[in-house]
Order: C-alpha cells, then sequence, then structure tokens
C-alpha cells in the first residue's frame, strides 16, 4: 500500500519532488495570499461591536490554525523518523520548527495588538494564551535540541521524542476555550456546527486561510530542499545540482 | 512491518498514550486554578471540595453585564455595575475607563478585591466578547438590536 512512498527515503528523489512542488505552491501562495489579505483586510464589512478592529483575524486565525497544523506535520515526522529511521524525515523537522514558530509568534503578537484595545490588556494568562505559549517553547525546545548534540542523528531522535510528546498540547490549545473559562473567546470556524461569522466575512478567511498555509508549506519546502542539500552536499547528484544552480545564475548575469 | 519497527511504533504509542494521560491527570486536578476567573454562580453552587470566594480574597470574576445596572458618577470616573451568569448578581465597583467593548448585556472580566460577599472592588475590568462576527446591518436583523456603546451619548447611537 505505502510502496509509492518509498523512493522518498532516499534524499535525491525527495528532492527531485520538493523541487517540483515548490514553484507550484509559491505561485498559489502568493495568489491566495493577495487576495485573502486584500478583501479582509480592505473590503470585507466591519464588525457589528468590534469595527474595523476585528479585521485582525485575517492574519491571527490562519497564523493560530497553521502553527498547530506545522507542529502536527513535524511530529509525524519525527515518528516517521523514529519507527523506520528515514534520514528525511529526520531532516523535516529542522525545516520545520522555525516556520512553525513563526506562525506562533505571529499568532501571538497578533493576538496582542487584538487583544489591548478590544479587551483591554496585551495579555492574560488564560488557557487558551498560554497553551499557545508552551507550542512556541516547545518548537524552540526541539530546535535547540536538534542542535544540541555533536551526533546529528542522536540530535534528530531526541527532538523526535519532544516533538511526538508535545502534541499533547495541540488538543489542550483547541479546547482550552472549552475545558476552562477564558478570556479568549470560543471557536469561530473551527467547529462541527456552523461558522459563527457571516457569510461576507468567511469567504475571506477562508482564502487567507489557504493562503497561510500554503505559505507554511511553501517556507517548509524551501528549508527542506536546503536541508536535503546541506546533508547530500558530498554526493554527485547534489554536486551536480549545486553546478547546473551555479551555470544557470551565471548565465543570468551575464 | 518487521518486529524491530513494530516495537518502536508500539514506544511510541506507549509514549504518546503514558504523557497524554499525566497531562491529562494533571490538568484535571488542576482546573479550579487553571479557570481565569469565577463566574457569579460560584458564589452559590460551590463544587464539592472547592472553596466559595471569602470576603478579602483577591480575584477575578467572569460575567455578563446586568441590562440598566451600569451606574456612573457625574463628576468622576467611579462606575458601578452588576455581573451575572445564571447565578447571583455581584456588584463591581471600578474607578477607571473602560474597555471600548464594555455594553450592558456583554461578558466582562473584572479583577480586585472581594469587599463584601457580593461585591468586587476591582482594579482592573476587561470585555470579553464572543465569536461572532457580522456586519452592523445584520446583527440589526438578526438580534433586533442596536449594540449601544454605554461610554459613548445615546444620541450618536449607532458605534463606529
Amino acid at each position: 500500500m505505502w510502496r509509492w512512498l518509498h523512493p522518498y527515503a532516499k534524499p535525491e528523489a525527495t528532492y527531485r519532488l520538493v523541487d517540483k512542488l515548490l514553484p507550484w505552491f509559491a505561485g498559489l501562495t502568493l495568489i491566495s495570499l493577495l487576495v485573502g489579505m486584500v478583501w479582509g483586510l480592505a473590503f470585507a464589512p466591519a464588525d457589528y461591536q468590534q469595527g474595523d478592529s476585528y479585521r485582525i483575524i485575517y492574519i491571527h486565525v490562519p497564523a493560530a490554525i497553521f502553527s498547530m497544523g506545522a507542529y502536527f506535520g513535524m511530529a509525524i515526522c519525527g515518528a516517521i523518523a523514529l519507527i523506520w529511521q528515514i534520514k528525511t524525515a529526520e531532516w523535516a523537522l529542522p525545516a520545520i520548527a522555525p516556520v512553525g514558530a513563526a506562525m506562533t509568534a505571529i499568532a501571538l503578537f497578533t493576538g496582542a495588538i487584538w487583544g489591548k484595545p478590544m479587551w483591554g490588556t496585551w495579555w492574560v494568562w488564560d488557557a487558551r494564551l498560554t497553551s499557545e505559549l508552551i507550542l512556541l517553547f516547545l518548537y524552540i525546545g526541539v530546535m535547540a535540541l536538534y542542535a544540541a548534540f555533536d551526533d546529528a542523528r542522536t540530535g534528530a531522535k531526541a527532538a523526535s521524542i519532544l516533538a511526538i510528546v508535545g502534541v499533547v498540547n495541540l488538543p489542550i490549545i483547541h479546547y482550552s476555550v472549552e475545558w476552562w473559562n477564558t478570556l479568549h473567546q470560543g471557536a469561530t470556524i473551527t467547529k462541527f456546527e456552523r461558522p459563527s461569522i457571516a457569510t461576507s466575512m468567511l469567504w475571506p478567511l477562508l482564502i487567507s486561510l489557504l493562503g497561510f498555509m500554503l505559505l507554511t508549506a511553501t517556507l517548509v519546502l524551501m528549508r527542506y530542499k536546503n536541508q536535503l542539500l546541506k546533508h547530500e552536499l558530498n554526493r554527485p547528484w547534489a554536486q551536480a545540482e549545486l553546478a547546473l544552480d551555479s551555470r544557470e545564475s551565471a548565465e543570468e548575469t551575464r | 512491518m518487521n518486529p524491530r519497527r513494530k516495537k518502536r511504533l508500539t514506544w511510541v504509542l506507549v509514549l504518546v498514550v503514558g504523557v497524554s494521560i499525566a497531562i491529562g491527570l494533571m490538568l484535571y486536578a488542576m482546573s479550579y486554578s487553571i479557570n481565569l476567573f469565577y463566574t457569579p454562580s460560584d458564589f452559590e453552587q460551590v463544587e464539592e471540595g472547592k472553596q466559595p470566594p471569602q470576603v478579602g480574597q483577591r480575584m477575578r470574576i467572569g460575567g455578563m453585564v446586568v441590562e440598566g445596572s451600569v451606574d456612573r458618577d457625574p463628576e468622576t470616573l467611579e462606575v458601578s455595575f452588576k455581573v451575572t451568569d445564571t447565578g447571583p448578581e455581584v456588584t463591581i465597583l471600578y474607578q477607571g475607563i473602560l474597555p471600548d467593548l464594555f455594553r450592558e448585556g456583554q461578558g466582562i472580566v473584572a479583577q480586585g478585591e472581594l469587599i463584601a460577599p457580593r461585591t468586587l472592588k476591582a482594579s482592573e475590568v476587561l470585555a470579553k466578547h464572543d465569536e461572532e462576527y457580522m456586519p452592523p446591518e445584520l446583527a440589526e436583523k438578526m438580534k433586533g438590536i442596536k449594540h449601544v456603546n454605554p461610554n459613548q451619548p445615546a444620541e450618536q447611537g449607532e458605534t463606529p
């Protein structure tokens, strides 16, 4: 069943795939992010209570969702790295972690600048905000642990274990607003009922979500490509790839 | 799947399940402290093994501002209002500027000291908003109410 996945244990095959996918992801990111941001930030109607301030939702919610999505992806790579001991899965961890950490930081930062005018405070130690902050620390922990060992594979193993254990935090973030009393409001779209947002505001939000998903994927793929090259630097295929790249750029400058 | 991989898979699953149970129990045990605020019902129906709020305690209370209960001192910034959920009404005394979203019928969280069994002297009042977003016209149609901001004179009517 999984036979089609087998070639991607080989760095070269993975590199070719990533190389092929990257322009598509980058192009679609640009389009969806542009449409989502312009529509959401400039054209969507103002909110009946929050006025224009609510518009930060078009950055805050996608960043928060994909800070968690990226973490889940990283944990899956960690599990594959631990169980099947595939190098290409190990290298995905340092590719994903900084991107996810950046998304988490964006979610926390935009949340704070949304909270000040609406709630009246930048920060409260409620369950949602605190668990999202812990997510940022988990990302930083994974990055630090990955780099903390002289032997790269030991570091990858340790980071994988931390990434997998940290998955427990994801349902806590999501359900924190239901399990406990928090200042943060409940879920608007990530629930099974109808989204509690008017259709005219929902569409740009969905497009922004798509845009942030593709942005996360694009950044991860770019970093992953570098990871593959870096680890395989002395292999003939990587050498050929680099030679090709430098020849192309030399021709461009000529 | 070969036996070594199967063994490692089992280990990973045991790790995840074990950690989940441990964290779950911990959060369940701490749930009363994780809650950001007390609700007015916590003053009446106190669950077993939990302390009701005591006079003199520093605490946060969260609830809906009771319609018509906002009482402002015209000379100073002093304001008093009542909050409730399904439980009793708790009076909040506050001196300062209320957040823009503060409205009657709106959720708030007040932090301060309980000076009487049902009165909180607040040092900070935060507005809590719900997860619903809609344009003003739709809100008027659906809810039949114009949200009037008590921070602004009534003639101005519509909120920005």
